[in-house]
């Protein structure tokens, strides 16, 4: 597992090197001008090539893609262009929030969905599992925005129960976090919900139908240590399959759903960024966001060896 | 006895200390939805509104406009002129200091207006006329021209890109590169370290501050900071910005969509209100250095296929805010004349299809039209347009595309009809009303050809550039209109850009908060929050 563990860190040098290429390359391709931006509506043309000069964006593309990989290797990961801060702080006073998110959202959805999956598995073909599996169907289908609105006039606006939008740490105020983070999770939560228990429907309903489930019934075994000792552990490699690419999903791709409730998170960080071009920003996301990516899925390998022995790499 | 007196004594103690406690718990803080994201912080670097309004909490000005337009000193506390005009002499009131505990001098103040002249049209004309700026002692200082400037005061109070004072050393800073230290002299300091980019921006009350003695009045009077911290909170879903306002976790929502206000209005605990009477004015821009609109007569086109009205229900659809208005300085200004416009308030596509004709426009050719898609208001705007020009069999070449990427296409001076990828015909936008109100301040009036120094579309006209030119000798409102006359009649013959109507936006706050400035923004002085 150590050679696994040691292989997969340096694939990850690998990758993050490419992915700095071609993110560069992307966005410098890309029409837009951060320094028409900056300068505003009212600037002439001249007062925009100043401001790209002084920036160094009117540099040929090799000069400033050196320049910013060399930074990288320093561990710099530049300035962004609009407000001068530094990409690391920026990105720093962002993380929190979608951590927070991505965790209560991931741990709503597998508290919720693996034992709805597991009964609707259980119980398939009965109404139960029509009827779970019909939420489950308008959890992918309703808009995580329309949802959001939803819960945002029924629990913040009519019943005053939780903020209607912002973030609080949960290190300063623990109730403040729990009462903000409410439905934001809730809002993302249900399309992961749906579709991880539609993925631990359909692996547990394969291994119920396994020659080892009916020894087990056999053997007098109750309904709940066979669901969840013996088919849900050999059910479980989709399952976390799911549950790992949601992980990474949810880091980047909670734009949505912090843009509704005002959180102060990367994924608006980076939208925002795209918006205006501040190529600094986008990089080094995107930079960050390869790195977790590449270390979820390594994580995922290694729990696919725990729960599976028979797995070799 | 002695015992009593000693009880009496720690009992007024203790209500004198409960009391200190809870006059220090009872700190304010006015929570404000901005109209914007406060993505840069230098206000002369960048023209961004929502960095002007930035600059209004933080910077002082050494004049300002009140509530109708007129300029009023602010740092300044006299000031005189020599008779000839050529040597205006101010002085600074007392007590003035920096946020860092400096006091503000001449050196400061010279510095920050050389430094803002080159960014702002007004500045550069007053430079055009200077001969030199001159510190006499701390705190007075001249500025010596070498022929006179009429509109001397107004430039300086500047409304819509202000002159914020900054620190000598601030100020010395290249034009082009960003101030990254924000010490200003304002009512407000800017706490960066609570600055959090794209989310929150956190202003803290400046207790050294001296406001003037007069009452607020717009841009002008005392800036009593009646608050202790100001909070932009960045709400990007407009939705959510208006439920906020209901359910009072904000205090006022600086621009709320134009579809949610009745939402607003239903709701007792909250006042709706125009504060900026001047508004916005919806703009269309031919490019004047290509066929077909280099040609006067394709330009004269484009007017005769609007109609304010619709271009109005389009960008605003509320007749409440939607002002027709044909003249070049705004209606509702100082300098408003509709002088010249009647001919052509009357839209007459089949007379517009005639000029593109005779301007020599072969009707197979594309016209290449920018479309940004998000930005509802011009989006919609510009839509219109197209519709106009394809019922006259225009061939319109529509690219939707982001802002982003307009405000940098726009800046190419290709010909569009060789290369419609790079070059372009047309393209919306839409400009604050204070700009648009003088012939100083009103960019895309600038026709002097050149890239240079006219706005993206670099129309030419001498007799413009003329008019203008004689605004900086205008010293009257009577010699100002004159002038104005002039550029209205021109302004028709010649056709720079096509207004497409002026509008306002209004701003919601909750009953809580007294004394709003009835200046052309939301600004945070003088506000009191009451529970």
């Amino acid at each position: 597992m150590i050679a696994l563990i040691f292989k997969r860190l340096v694939a990850t040098a690998f990758v993050m090197a490419f992915v700095a290429f071609f993110v560069f390359g992307l966005l410098h391709l890309a029409p837009g001008d951060p320094a028409a931006v900056i300068a505003g509506d009212i600037a002439t043309k001249e007062d925009i090539d100043r401001i790209r000069a002084a920036l160094g964006l009117d540099l040929p593309f090799h000069t400033q893609f050196l320049n910013w990989l060399g930074a990288i290797m320093q561990g710099n990961l530049g300035t962004s262009i609009f407000s001068g801060r530094p990409v690391s702080q920026l990105i720093m006073q962002r993380i929190e929030p979608t951590l927070a998110l991505s965790t209560t959202t991931i741990l709503l959805s597998v508290v919720v969905a693996i034992p709805l999956g597991i009964v609707a598995a259980w119980r398939a073909g009965s109404w139960i599992d029509r009827t779970m599996m019909g939420f489950a169907v308008l959890g992918f289908s309703v808009p995580v925005f329309v949802f959001a609105y939803l819960l945002i006039m029924v629990f913040a606006v009519q019943l005053k129960l939780v903020p209607v939008m912002g973030y609080v740490s949960p290190f300063k105020d623990l109730g403040g976090f729990l009462r903000a983070i409410a439905l934001p999770t809730v809002a993302l939560g249900v399309t992961y919900v749906a579709l991880i228990a539609r993925i631990t429907r359909a692996s547990m309903i394969e291994a119920i139908n396994q020659d080892y489930i009916r020894t087990a019934h056999a053997k007098g075994l109750g309904i709940v240590p066979i669901l969840f000792r013996h088919a849900l552990r050999n059910a479980s490699v989709p399952i976390v399959t799911t549950v790992g690419i949601g992980i990474a999903l949810l880091i980047g791709g909670v734009v949505v759903t912090e843009s509704v409730f005002a959180i102060p998170g990367l994924g608006r960080l980076t939208a925002d960024a795209i918006l205006r071009r501040d190529y600094p920003i986008v990089q080094g996301v995107i930079l960050i966001f390869s790195a977790i990516y590449v270390l979820i899925n390594l994580a995922i390998d290694i729990i696919y060896i725990l729960v599976d022995p028979r797995i070799r790499y | 006895m002695r015992r009593a007196r000693m009880g009496v004594t720690a009992l007024l103690g203790a209500v004198a200390m409960f009391a200190s406690m809870s006059l220090a718990s009872a700190e304010t803080t006015l929570k404000v939805v901005p109209q914007a994201d406060l993505k840069n912080v230098d206000p002369v670097w960048t023209t961004a509104a929502i960095t002007q309004n930035h600059g209004y909490l933080v910077y002082d000005m050494l004049f300002s406009m009140d509530s109708k337009l007129q300029p009023q000193p602010q740092m300044v506390d006299t000031w005189k002129t020599s008779d000839d005009g050529l040597t205006w002499s101010f002085t600074l009131r007392d007590g003035l200091l920096f946020h860092d505990g400096s006091p503000v001098e001449t050196n400061d103040v010279i510095a920050s207006i050389k430094r803002w002249s080159v960014k702002r049209a007004d500045g550069q004309a007053l430079m055009t006329r200077v001969k030199e700026i001159v510190a006499i002692d701390p705190k007075t200082f001249e500025i010596r021209l070498e022929k006179p400037f009429g509109p001397m005061i107004s430039v300086l109070a500047n409304a819509a890109l202000p002159l914020p004072i900054m620190r000598e050393e601030e100020a010395k800073t290249d034009p082009n590169t960003q101030v990254t230290t924000i010490i200003g002299s304002g009512p407000f300091m800017f706490d960066d370290k609570a600055w959090v980019p794209g989310d929150r921006v956190v202003y803290r009350k400046f207790k050294d501050y001296k406001p003037r003695s007069e009452p607020a009045d717009g841009f002008a009077g005392g800036k009593v900071a009646k608050v202790d911290t100001v909070e932009w909170i960045y709400i990007p879903d407009t939705n959510t910005a208006t439920q906020a306002l209901i359910a009072g976790e904000v205090d006022a929502y600086e621009i709320p969509p134009l579809d949610l206000l009745p939402m607003l209005k239903a709701d007792p605990n909250i006042t709706v209100k125009v504060l900026d009477s001047l508004g916005k004015m919806g703009h269309i821009r031919p490019n004047h250095l290509y066929p077909p609109f280099n040609d006067v007569r394709a330009r004269q086109a484009l007017q005769l296929l609007v109609d304010q009205r619709e271009f109005l229900a389009a960008q605003v659809g509320n007749p409440d805010f939607e002002t027709v208005c044909y003249a070049v300085f705004m209606c509702n200004s100082a300098l408003e004349s509709e002088a010249y416009a009647e001919p052509w308030m009357k839209p007459n596509p089949e007379k517009a299809k005639e000029l593109l004709k005779a301007a020599g426009y072969n009707f197979k050719d594309p016209i290449v039209v920018m479309l940004p898609t998000d930005q509802q208001i011009i989006y919609n705007n510009i839509l219109v347009m197209v519709g106009k020009l394809k019922e006259i069999g225009v061939n319109v070449d529509a690219q939707a595309m982001d802002w982003s990427t307009l405000t940098s296409r726009r800046t190419k001076t290709d010909d569009p009809n060789a290369n419609p990828k790079v070059g372009w015909h047309i393209f919306p936008t839409w400009w604050t009303g204070v700009p648009m109100s003088s012939p100083l301040t009103n960019a895309p009036l600038v026709s002097t050809g050149d890239p240079k120094t006219a706005w993206f579309g670099w129309p030419k006209d001498d007799e413009i550039e003329r008019q203008r030119a004689a605004f900086m000798d205008a010293g009257t409102h009577g010699e100002q209109m004159k002038i104005v006359d002039a550029l209205q009649k021109r302004f028709y013959e010649f056709i720079p850009y096509i207004n497409t109507g002026q509008f306002v936006t209004p701003v919601a706050w909750r009953n809580t908060l007294k004394g709003v400035p009835n200046a052309l923004l939301f600004v945070a002085w003088n506000i009191e929050k009451t529970e």
